[in-house]
Order: C-alpha cells, then sequence, then structure tokens
C-alpha cells in the first residue's frame, strides 16, 4: 500500500534534509574544526528512520540510533538545533552536555541513546511497558545497528518484551559492518531477522535503502503493536556508505561494495519513482532541493552564532534537587570563588 | 506493643506506597507468585495484580532498563534484585543509562533498584557483598542503607518518591533479626539525612547498615568504662550529610570510620579525606577505619567471622583512640 501524495512527499523531504545536514557536518563543519567531538552519519541508510517513523503518532516514542537523522527531524528537532548539538551549543538539544547523535527530548518522545549500543532496548520494552500498563494504544520503535544484536542487553530486552507481550517495534540497521568489524565476524548468520524466532516474535527482512519497503513492513508491525500483538523485528538490509566516523576512511571496505551499493541510494530511488510514477514533477524536486539547501544555510549559519554554554552549567542538572551536593565537592572555597558549588 | 521487622517495614513502605499512587510498580526475579526471595513483596501479587507486581526473566539488566524506560515515561518502578551481589550484571544501564539520563538530555529517571546486601549469614562471595561503593562513584544516583525499620520504611517511602534513581540496600543480616515499634501514622525519613543513633562526647563512630548495630554495642561496653561514643548513622551515602558529620567531629574530635564494605575505595575513605579537608584542626587523633579486609566475602563461618567487622574491634580501636 503506498502512503498518500503528502507522505510520499514528506519522506524525500526528510531523508534529503537528514543527508543535506550530515554531509554538512561531516564534509565541511567537521573539516573546518567547527564541530568538536565525534561525526557519525547515516549516508545510504536514510529511508530506514525515515520510512519507519513518518508514519508513529505524536504520543509514540522513538528510540533512535547513531544513523538515525531522520528519525529526530521527523519527530520534531530544529535543524538549528541539531547543529548546534554538534558544536557544543547552549541551543543545542542537550545544551552542550552531550556529544553528536546522543539526543534526547521526552517532549518530542526521543530517547538519547548511550555509546553502550543496545542498552536502548530493553529501556524500549520498559516505556512499551508503561503504555501497556496505561492502556494507551502508542508503540516504541526502537532503533539499532547490526553489531548491537551481538550484546546480551538486545537478547535480554527482546526476550523480556516478547515475554511481556508490549507494542514495540525492533527495527535494526544492517549496514554490515560494526566500525570495521563485517558481518561474518560478528555472528554466524545471514539474516538478523531469525533471531526472533527465539522471541516467538515476527522477523522480517527488507530492503533498507528501498523507503517504501521500510514504509510497509513497519506498518505491519506498528498494527501488530498498537493492536495488543507484542513486539516485531524488521532487519533493513542497506549498506554504510562511509567510514563508522568522520575520522575512519573505511579502507577496510573493499571499494566495488561502495561501487556497488551507490547505485542503491535510497534517495535517488525514490525520487526516480515519485516522479515516474508523478507524484512530483522534476521541477518540484529540484525545488525541494534548493529549498533544503537554503534551510541548512540558515541553520549553519545560526547554529555557528549561537552561545557556547557558560562553564557554571557543568555542575547542573546531575540530581532534580539542585541543592544536592555531590559527595566528593569537598572544600571548594580553596580552589576559587565558585570552583564546586 | 506491637514490633515490626526491618524486612516487614520494608514491605509495609512498599504496600503504602503502591495503594497511594498506582504508577509504583515492582518488577524482579521471583517477586510475584514468590513473594521474593525474602518475601519483601509476599501478598503483593494479590493485592496489586500481574502488571503491577511483575515476575521477569532472569535478566537483571533487562529489568533495569525496562525500569529506565517506564521511569522515563512518568512511572515509578521500584527493581528488585534477588541479591544486591547480581546488582553487577546491571551495572552498565545503572551507571551509564539511569544515573546519566537527567545531566544528558534532562530527562528524569525516577526509580527505585532495591536489594539485600551484606554478609553473616554464610552465603558465600556472591550472596553477601556490599556493592554500595560502585555507585556512590557515580554522580546522578542516590544510595541509601537504612539501619533500623523505622528507617528502612520511611526511607523506601522517599525513595519511591524521589525524582532521581535510588539505590537501596537493605541489609538482609538484619531482615528478621532486628524489629521495633513503628508510628501507626504515615511517615517519610528525608534522604540525604543522618542520625545521631547515640549521643556520646568523646569519639564519633560513623557508619550505616548493619554496623550501626556494632557500633551501638560497642558504646554500651565502653560507656561502663566513662568513654562515650557518639554512634553517626548516615542512612543515606548520597547526598552525604557532611554538616551532621562534620559537626559531630568537631565535638568529639575523635573519629571510627566503620563499614561492613571492603577496606580499599571504602566509604571510609572519602569521609576520611572530608573531615581531614574541612575539620582538620578540631581532630585530637588519628581518623581510624574499621572494615571488611580486601578479599571476597567468604563462607565457611570461621572466614566470615573473621572477615567481618566486629564489636570487639570497635570497642579495641575506640579504647586506642581514647588513651591517645
Amino acid at each position: 500500500m503506498v502512503p498518500d501524495k503528502k507522505v510520499c512527499r514528506d519522506m524525500l523531504y526528510y531523508m534529503k534534509l537528514s543527508r543535506e545536514i550530515e554531509t554538512r557536518i561531516e564534509r565541511k563543519l567537521y573539516r573546518q574544526g567547527k564541530i568538536v567531538g565525534g561525526v557519525y552519519v547515516g549516508k545510504g541508510q536514510e529511508a530506514i528512520s525515515v520510512g519507519s517513523s513518518i508514519q508513529l503518532e505524536s504520543d509514540d516514542c522513538i528510540c533512535p540510533s547513531h544513523r538515525d537523522m531522520g528519525a529526530f527531524l521527523i519527530r520534531g528537532l530544529s535543524p538549528r538545533a541539531v547543529l548546534g548539538q554538534y558544536m557544543g551549543r547552549k541551543t543545542g538539544v542537550t545544551g552542550g552536555k552531550e556529544a553528536n547523535m546522543h539526543m534526547g527530548d521526552m517532549r518530542h518522545k526521543i530517547v538519547a541513546f548511550v555509546s553502550m549500543l543496545a542498552d536502548t532496548v530493553p529501556v524500549a520494552a520498559g516505556i512499551a511497558l508503561a503504555y501497556k500498563m496505561r492502556r494507551q494504544p502508542n508503540v516504541v520503535l526502537c532503533y539499532f545497528g547490526d553489531g548491537a544484536t551481538s550484546r546480551g542487553d538486545w537478547h535480554e530486552g527482546l526476550n523480556l518484551a516478547a515475554v511481556q507481550k508490549v507494542p514495540v517495534v525492533f527495527l535494526c540497521n544492517n549496514n554490515q559492518y560494526a566500525y570495521s568489524t563485517p558481518l561474518e565476524k560478528q555472528m554466524p548468520i545471514q539474516d538478523i531477522s531469525v533471531r526472533a524466532q527465539g522471541y516467538d516474535m515476527p522477523g522480517v527482512n527488507v530492503d533498507g535503502n528501498d523507503v517504501l519497503a521500510v514504509y510497509e513492513a513497519t506498518r505491519e508491525a506498528v498494527e501488530l503493536a498498537r493492536n495488543g500483538g507484542g513486539p516485531s523485528l524488521i532487519e533493513c538490509k542497506t549498506f554504510r556508505m562511509t567510514g563508522h566516523s568522520a575520522h575512519d576512511d573505511a579502507r577496510y571496505v573493499p571499494k566495488k561494495l561502495f561501487e556497488e551499493w551507490s547505485k542503491k541510494d535510497p534517495i535517488l530511488r525514490w525520487e526516480t519513482r515519485l516522479i515516474q510514477d508523478k507524484v512530483m514533477s522534476e521541477r518540484e524536486v529540484r525545488g525541494m532541493a534548493t529549498r533544503i539547501t537554503q534551510e541548512v544555510d540558515r541553520a549553519v549559519s545560526l547554529a555557528e552564532s549561537d552561545p557556547l554554554p557558560d562553564p557554571k552549567e557543568t555542575l547542573e542538572g546531575v540530581y532534580a534537587d539542585q541543592s544536592v551536593e555531590a559527595p566528593l565537592a569537598f572544600a571548594a572555597s580553596f580552589f576559587s570563588p565558585d570552583r564546586w558549588r | 506493643m506491637e514490633t515490626t521487622t526491618y524486612v516487614e517495614a520494608i514491605r509495609q513502605g512498599l504496600w503504602e506506597e503502591m495503594t497511594r499512587d498506582e504508577d509504583v510498580f515492582v518488577l524482579g526475579e521471583d517477586v510475584g507468585v514468590y513473594g521474593g526471595a525474602f518475601k519483601v513483596t509476599a501478598g503483593f501479587l494479590d493485592q496489586f495484580g500481574e502488571e503491577r507486581v511483575m515476575d521477569t526473566p532472569l535478566c537483571e539488566s533487562a529489568i533495569v532498563g525496562a525500569a529506565i524506560g517506564a521511569a522515563l515515561m512518568g512511572m515509578r518502578p521500584v527493581a528488585e534484585m534477588q541479591f544486591a551481589d547480581f546488582i553487577s550484571c546491571a551495572f552498565d544501564q545503572i551507571t551509564n543509562f539511569a544515573a546519566k539520563c537527567r545531566y544528558r538530555w534532562g530527562a528524569g529517571v525516577p526509580l527505585v533498584i532495591r536489594g539485600p546486601s551484606g554478609g553473616g549469614i554464610h552465603g558465600g562471595p556472591f550472596h553477601s557483598q556490599n556493592p554500595e561503593m560502585y555507585f556512590v562513584h557515580t554522580p546522578g544516583l542516590k544510595v541509601v542503607a537504612p539501619s533500623t525499620a523505622y528507617d528502612a520504611k520511611g526511607l523506601i517511602k522517599s525513595a519511591i518518591r524521589d525524582e532521581d534513581p535510588v539505590l537501596f540496600f537493605e541489609h538482609k543480616y538484619l531482615y528478621r533479626r532486628i524489629k521495633e515499634e513503628l508510628p501507626s501514622n504515615e511517615y517519610l525519613v528525608p534522604i540525604g539525612q543522618a542520625d545521631i543513633k547515640r549521643t556520646g562526647g568523646d569519639i564519633s563512630v560513623i557508619t550505616y547498615g548493619a554496623m550501626v548495630h556494632n557500633a551501638l554495642e560497642a558504646a554500651g561496653v565502653l560507656a561502663e568504662d566513662g568513654v562515650e561514643l557518639e554512634v553517626v548513622d548516615l542512612r543515606t551515602l548520597v547526598p552525604l550529610d557532611k554538616a551532621t558529620v562534620l559537626e559531630s567531629v568537631k565535638k568529639t574530635g575523635k573519629v571510627i570510620l566503620l563499614h561492613e564494605d571492603t577496606r580499599t575505595g571504602g566509604f571510609a575513605g572519602e569521609l576520611a579525606a572530608v573531615i581531614a579537608e574541612e575539620v582538620f584542626e578540631y581532630l585530637d587523633g588519628p581518623v581510624m577505619r574499621i572494615t571488611a579486609p580486601d578479599t571476597p566475602v567468604p563462607y565457611s563461618p570461621p572466614l566470615e567471622e573473621f572477615f567481618l567487622p566486629k564489636t570487639s574491634d570497635v570497642v579495641s580501636v575506640a579504647r586506642h583512640l581514647a588513651a591517645y
């Protein structure tokens, strides 16, 4: 079932916007030294987060991972706040406390992941448990990569979700590399989706570079979850078109794989399809690209002039009660008048 | 006069909170049908139903992870570690996820992780540990360790109402060995407040958990010799009630730091540093530590007996200090 025209156009828009923001971050701002830390992009994998999260209700929740820029944008984070996040600005999503894709905001029902990948899997099960206990007709989309499925938390989380039959959809971005480690050194199976059998939940694999296939598989899994049918696992097969991060030139990846997969670019594919099906004209697609470039230009210049956080904010936000003093904060006055509270 | 055991006090506190607020629920291994390995949740399943008294698979990490997820949604989960020792399996979820959510992205995680800690029951290396310091060292967590039935009940209720993750270490040796009369009306014990369990002018014994009772016993022995111990029960390690500790040390000038946890990296070291930095000029003797030795907790009675700090240790160290 093809979604309505607006959703089709929105999917193209968010894939292109993700690509543009991440290209700007990786190819320009990082190289200019304006991004102070690491950069992880989802180039070539945009269809996964966009095709899935585009269909959520506002009270549904997402637990994204580090190659899911589209999901963050769809849930309502602004390009300026995302760029501010990368640049360590006070106006960034986490006000400078966190780096790159570690963004979250419960007002948008986005959970910030931690670097210990797969930790969000049991957390997603817990969010879904809360929906179930409160009789809320909502679902959680939980994203992770192929490497994360090797971790114990992944298995504990899927098992608990399956036993409790909670409304969560597990989405695997199988981009075939965990940093430099290829799939065959990561697991003895070809399809991650077969892991679902161990938890008696539906497990499917789809072409992760086909936004419509991702949309459709997610739609079925979300419907099942919303109707009390419990969790599902969707494996989206794709390819990481970059190194693990901006400092990694991926020389360990055979060149021919990049060439092969560049022909399957999810944005080009969707664009071509929309033009073929007369959902959009070529002119409209070009217009969209121009608008996105301008939008990102504006966001970059705003983020660059946004303020950095005040050093004193280092001490803020550890506990709800700001008067709680950490036990290690002793004899503050000897260092400088306000070195520690 | 009706008395209540330490374990029953915790049970009552949980029960009252679950009755008061339907967002409170418990999850863990064998907490439902079986009522918990130590029967802290006995009777809960019948009263509150299986959604709010959730038997989980054997998966400490997912138990805490799921509690975090539910807490992010505004629920008030109370996760049980069947033995506090098993908390190591959930270390990552606690220290990296729960502890850092608020700081990283402003999301509160109001959850409680409770579990029986401590030795003295011949539990061996994996059913006797005192794992509090792993968590004391992680900013963002609160760490509570009550020593009496009154405190245990009041503190578990405060822990459940707290906006941040609280680790609640119940001393299993105390579960059925101590009891007292509890107020019939509802009460809370605030997190972050120490309690002077016995006042005295000669030596401060700063301690928590089961060791409070050894300190009190030692105080009784020493009083006959005219040496007055002041027993400061921390009740909460994080946040530390520094004011009460420092006031006591200023008054007595001599201090014993006592805990059942092992020595190196134990809370006594932290307290010694705080005391040295802030009230050095009031000290009339060396700051003394009484702790378990740096070994795993052994099983056989003579070994475990040797391992655990004893009342006689407090008495002899106090005599040494009194004569100083």
